[in-house]
């Protein structure tokens, strides 16, 4: 019996039926809702911001939160959320990962009641966008020794300091800013009208062009005691968010790699040279062999890793693992089809290159690939080799 | 008020269909609900959040039917009887209303609603049948359905424009692709879908038997349809505009 090129190990069987219909009508949303107009999106540099509403309405936004009029799914069920998302474009997904994984996560685990009721409903609605300020212009990798900090003033606190690479930053009506306080660092709740607060969106890249990048400035902003999340301090807060992200991108990476794939697996059948598909020549067949491996071997790691976050189980260092990996392979999977596509790889006309400068972003973003490698080798030698 | 909408599962439409040697549709793999259908499933839900009242789909079909049943039930609807039994295997149109009838009738309703016909087979004569059995009016083609005070109203239309209809209830309305967009089902409706009461009901079930269901219609020959040939490119040129008045002309269009 033939195996189906698209699942060639049965993986669906894995799958329960209201997971298989979660991945399928978030498939069909984005052919008709990301794939038509992405091309333009991306050449213009432009995300479409009114589309928060329907991903909301979709019930996509904090989709794996309970309570607070979010969807309560699991967590396989947002990975293969994830998938689709980025299926269409990486931008999409990192605009879910960023509400859902890094400004509603950090309310919904560590917030006060007061945070949850007035945030999350409108959150997870699409009627207010969240962005996650904890990277600065000189603190990347290491971001506890950012600058950003914040004072007491009578009850009051004063934040001050610059965010960098912010997704979201300049639409987004409040933003997660990480500062220093005299008790460790803290998140604060930042309604982005606050005076103070700017946004500056950075143009001119070359990845991620169907989404907001912004630098967010914040110079004396004055905040009251009940915008500071209340259940954390230190490091470990940042920690929890950039997990809840990182699983994301796990599977989110494999998307965009299987759209590389399908099209050029389409293009090697169809592009003849020599009076026959390059399809039919061996070093495509490695190619593509190479290509649809990976893939599975990702797909597989990632829904283990999704069933260990459902029973509870899953630890920051096996996101690493998965980060580390699926997006390292989904780049070269991006990086073959483009050769496979030839002169035509380079053209919007295929979701090819616009994929892998994507997938540019992703490696470095949440945790480098390198950070995520020494992770991985704390992780086993107990020995810490990045500070 | 109680709404209950008629729906089919059918093979993929972005896919081939294929008939097997008895000429009828092989229906492998998941079925989709059927286009039509989502607008007779659109129209059922708005009357129903207007009217505080209740969606029910009732559909009949093999095993893989299920998915298109969900599909209603993701859209909003609120219960479903699904009616699968290896005897109506190959049911004709007459059969198929009257096992539609019998579902339909073991529960109070006050509107029926159905597409106007199914997107694989185009019989196109089930819900008026369905509505004879069931002893109510039916009203077709409406492009809008609107219900006050246990009376449809309902805008009927026609190659010139619309006809308003009206009929009290209970009562059969077919509705058109002209009607509301479906909603798009959400992510809530698939969670939401497993805790709705889905019946499945064999032929005994309802008091059928298989000799009352036997087709008794049946295909003899299916043919391909004349494959068009190509279309004439007419050159910018002397006599282009002649060319495309006289082809005009052949269509009887001037």
């Amino acid at each position: 019996m033939p195996i189906d090129p698209r699942d060639p190990l049965d993986v669906d069987r894995l799958l329960s039926d209201e997971q298989r219909q979660i991945r399928d009508l978030v498939r069909e949303w984005v052919d008709a809702n990301v794939l038509p107009g992405i091309e333009g999106w991306f050449e213009r540099g432009e995300f479409p911001k009114e589309i928060a509403k329907e991903l909301g309405a979709l019930g996509l936004l904090g989709m794996h939160l309970s309570g607070y009029g979010c969807l309560g799914a699991d967590a396989v069920s947002y990975g293969l959320a994830c998938l689709e998302l980025e299926a269409g474009d990486s931008g999409f997904r990192s605009f879910v990962s960023v509400q859902g994984s890094l400004s509603m996560f950090p309310i919904w685990k560590h917030g006060s009641e007061e945070q949850k009721k007035e945030w999350l409903p409108r959150m997870a609605a699409g009627e207010a966008i969240g962005c996650f300020g904890l990277t600065e212009p000189d603190f990347g990798s290491d971001p506890a020794n950012m600058r950003t900090s914040a004072r007491r003033d009578g009850s009051d606190w004063i934040v001050s300091g610059t965010k960098m690479w912010i997704t979201n930053g300049g639409i987004a009506d409040l933003a997660i800013v990480w500062a220093q306080t005299g008790e460790g660092i803290r998140g604060f709740l930042v309604p982005t009208d606050s005076p103070g607060f700017a946004a500056n969106d950075i143009h001119r890249k070359l990845s991620l062009r169907a989404s907001v990048t912004s630098e967010l400035v914040l110079d004396d902003v004055r905040l009251p005691q009940e915008a500071v999340l209340p259940g954390v301090t230190g490091m470990k807060g940042t920690l929890s968010c950039l997990t809840e992200a990182r699983f994301g991108i796990v599977w989110g990476a494999l998307g965009a790699a299987r759209a590389c794939f399908e099209c050029a697996l389409e293009y090697s059948k169809t592009r003849v040279q020599w009076g026959k598909p390059i399809g039919a020549f061996q070093l495509t067949q490695r190619k593509l062999a190479a290509m649809s491996v990976e893939l599975e071997k990702g797909l597989l790691l990632a829904l283990h890793l999704g069933r260990l976050k459902d029973e509870g189980r899953l630890q920051p260092q096996q996101v690493s693992y998965g980060k580390l990996n699926n997006v390292r392979e989904a780049l070269k999977i991006a990086r073959e089809a483009r050769s496979i596509l030839g002169a035509s790889g380079i053209t919007l006309e295929y979701p090819v290159i616009r994929h892998m400068n994507n997938l540019e972003s992703v490696l470095t973003y949440e945790g480098t690939n390198e950070i995520h490698t020494l992770i991985v080798g704390e992780a086993l030698t107990g020995l810490r080799a990045y500070e | 008020m109680q709404v209950v909408v008629l729906v089919k599962s059918i093979p993929d439409p972005s896919g081939e269909a294929k008939l097997g040697p008895d000429f009828l549709v092989i229906r492998e793999g998941d079925g989709v609900l059927d286009p039509g259908d989502e607008y007779a499933v659109e129209a059922a839900l708005t009357l129903a959040e207007a009217s505080g009242g209740e969606v029910a789909v009732v559909s009949m079909g093999p095993a893989n039917a299920a998915s298109a049943i969900r599909r209603a039930l993701a859209m909003g609807a609120h219960r479903a009887t699904h009616i699968s039994d290896e005897a109506l295997r190959g049911a004709d149109a007459l059969a198929t209303a009257k096992v539609l009838a019998a579902a339909v009738r073991r529960s109070p309703f006050d509107l029926v609603l159905a597409g106007v016909e199914s997107t694989d087979g185009y019989t196109g004569t089930l819900p008026m049948t369905v509505a004879e059995m069931l002893g109510v009016p039916s009203a077709t083609f409406a492009r809008k359905v609107e219900v006050t005070a246990g009376v449809a109203r309902v805008e009927r239309q026609t190659e010139a424009g619309y006809d308003v209809v009206e009929c009290a209830l209970p009562a059969l309305v077919t509705v058109t692709a002209s009607a509301a967009e479906p909603r798009f089902p959400t992510l809530k409706g698939i969670m939401s879908a497993r805790s709705k009461p889905l019946e499945q009901l064999a032929l005994a079930d309802l008091g059928l038997s298989p000799a009352e269901v036997a087709p008794t219609q049946r295909v003899v020959a299916v043919e391909a349809t004349a494959e068009k040939g190509p279309g004439e490119v007419i050159q910018a040129g002397d006599d282009d505009a002649a060319r495309i008045a006289d082809l005009l002309a052949e269509a009887k269009v001037i």
